[in-house]
């Protein structure tokens, strides 16, 4: 894949961008009830990059997320984080982050020690911990939230907070499991904002999952298209475009382009599912 | 929306409290007008008058039956809590063990109190038993479900954080747990008190050891029915605290963040 134009700018990214990330080599993914999820997957994740996995559902986007996050384990093939195992992801200072599809928030716990939880759990000092909350707390505009409890937040909110205890632990990766997907669109609009404003300023590289063609038009800067049965990569396509984004590219000719290519790929992907 | 609130808990108080004092009003009048004997069905005022006069006797008595129920109770919690974490270590000793808890749930009291009176020695201690058996089966279920209710997602953010096995204990099932232990505390707390009633009647104990279960025996045997009325209110009157206190354990640990014990206004 070739980093646009806006990435190359950035003198100091450009030794770094570009560089395998995650590293799938033909992965297979079957299920103990027989369903084979994931077939003969490969797919290269690379550093500073948005990519976004698109596909009905059931092709195994999230169970593909999941390799990637290491919660389970490929039936055939291998996955490299870094050129590495994943034993090493740890010992190499390196940590990863998911957001699931649900705020998933500890309901007895206040937005603060849930956003600490990362941090706590790897036995940083509280004294030493307080300070990177707060930072990620401002980050998604949370400064004034840290003493409510989940409850007293609206989903939008919960959603901030769990975006806000995945950078806490400052990760070199960010997994996203259609994180906005039981928002109002409205919600979503303006967390895909803010969303693509955080991983501009930090590069982060992120691997995000979605079913709206517009969201992923949006944030991305390569999209995976999957098909369903088994779970498989059909297309890949780039968006090329500046970053970063705003409402401006959202009501852009170009936007509604390349939803109109995208939609078409899924299309073309759908119809070949119905004739097989 | 304070004075609302405010409001609501005054009629949570106040209406149940008014019920009650209509319907003992009316217990007095229909006494008195249909002129019906103090041996078969007391006045109102009769069993006032029994309470304060045989004050110490049933005090006594109370304090022994309380003395059983909540020794029971606190048995049945450590020993409920107990096998309840040595359930979800596997679903095998689970698998195992839990149709047996079933059967000791199933089991009446009534039916193996004489039993334990026997094989115990000491009668204190065998009441002790026979409540403790009645009052475990709601701590083990209970505990059991709720250190099994664990937001899956959570499970997976802790698996990604390299949590160990006791930080996911103390910081995920435990917290995730408690909304279920309280409400076992509840339904046990009140079985505990009638086990150690249901144990003393079928142990029928005299002398100086005796509950408020005696009392009532032995009224009847007198046809002090005012007495036996007057004991009976005792009993109610130690349920009633027990499950209050149980309620107000509840909201304290759970006030913050439970929905059960929120309320509307968020």
């Amino acid at each position: 894949m070739a980093p646009n134009n806006a990435l190359l700018a950035d003198a100091d990214e450009c030794a770094r961008v570009g560089a395998p990330v995650v590293e799938i080599l033909s992965a297979d993914k079957v299920f103990p009830n027989g369903m084979r999820a994931l077939a003969a997957i490969d797919l290269t994740v690379t550093s500073g990059e948005f990519l976004t996995l698109i596909g009905p559902s059931g092709c195994g986007k999230s169970t593909l997320l999941k390799l990637i996050a290491n919660l389970i384990e490929p039936t055939e093939g291998r996955i490299l984080w870094w050129s590495g195992g994943f034993d090493r992801v740890g010992t190499r200072g390196r940590s990863i982050a998911f957001v699931f599809q649900d705020p998933t928030l500890m309901p007895w716990s206040r937005v603060e020690t849930n956003v600490r939880l990362p941090l706590d759990l790897a036995r940083m000092p509280v004294a030493q911990s307080r300070r990177r909350v707060a930072e990620a707390l401002s980050r998604v505009g949370l400064e004034g939230c840290a003493r409510f409890y989940p409850r007293q937040l609206s989903g939008g909110m919960k959603m901030r907070v769990s975006i806000a205890r995945s950078l806490v632990i400052e990760p070199n990766l960010l997994l996203m499991d259609e994180p906005f997907g039981a928002l109002d669109e409205f919600t979503r609009n303006r967390l895909d904002a803010d969303l693509v404003r955080l991983w501009w300023e930090r590069k982060l590289t992120t691997v995000f999952v979605t079913h709206s063609i517009y969201e992923a038009v949006f944030l991305s800067t390569r999209v995976v298209v999957m098909g369903a049965r088994p779970g498989r990569i059909c297309k890949v396509m780039s968006i090329d475009e500046p970053h970063p984004r705003n409402e401006g590219f959202r009501n852009s000719p170009r936007f509604a382009e390349h939803c109109r290519a995208l939609s078409a790929l899924l299309t073309e992907v759908s119809v070949e599912h119905m004739r097989s | 929306m304070r004075p609302l609130a405010q409001s609501e808990t005054a009629m949570t108080v106040a209406a149940p409290l008014a019920v009650g004092l209509i319907m003992v009003v009316i217990w007095e009048i229909a006494c008195r007008t249909l002129n019906i004997p103090i041996f078969l069905f007391p006045k109102p005022s009769d069993i006032a008058a029994k309470l304060v006069s045989d004050w110490p006797a049933l005090l006594a008595a109370l304090g022994m039956t309380l003395r059983v129920a909540l020794q029971a109770f606190f048995a049945a919690i450590v020993i409920g809590t107990l096998i309840a974490f040595l359930f979800v270590q596997s679903r095998a000793i689970e698998m195992s063990f839990f149709p047996y808890a079933v059967l000791l749930q199933v089991t009446p009291i009534v039916a193996i109190a004489p039993l334990i009176i026997i094989l115990v020695k000491n009668t204190q201690v065998a009441l002790t038993v026979c409540a403790t058996v009645v009052a475990l089966f709601p701590i083990i279920s209970n505990t059991t479900l709720g250190l099994r209710s664990v937001d899956p997602g959570l499970v997976n953010l802790f698996r990604m954080s390299r949590a160990g096995r006791m930080q996911t204990l103390w910081r995920l099932r435990i917290p995730s747990a408690l909304p279920y232990f309280f409400g076992g505390l509840r339904i046990s707390s009140g079985l505990a008190l009638i086990g150690a009633v249901v144990a003393e009647f079928v142990a029928g104990t005299g002398g100086r050891s005796a509950g408020l279960a005696y009392e009532i025996l032995q009224s009847g045997f007198q046809l002090d029915i005012p007495r036996m009325f007057a004991a009976l209110f005792l009993i109610t009157l130690a349920g009633v605290g027990l499950f209050t206190i149980m309620v107000g354990l509840s909201k304290l640990a759970l006030g913050a963040w439970h929905e059960s014990e929120v309320g509307t206004e968020a």
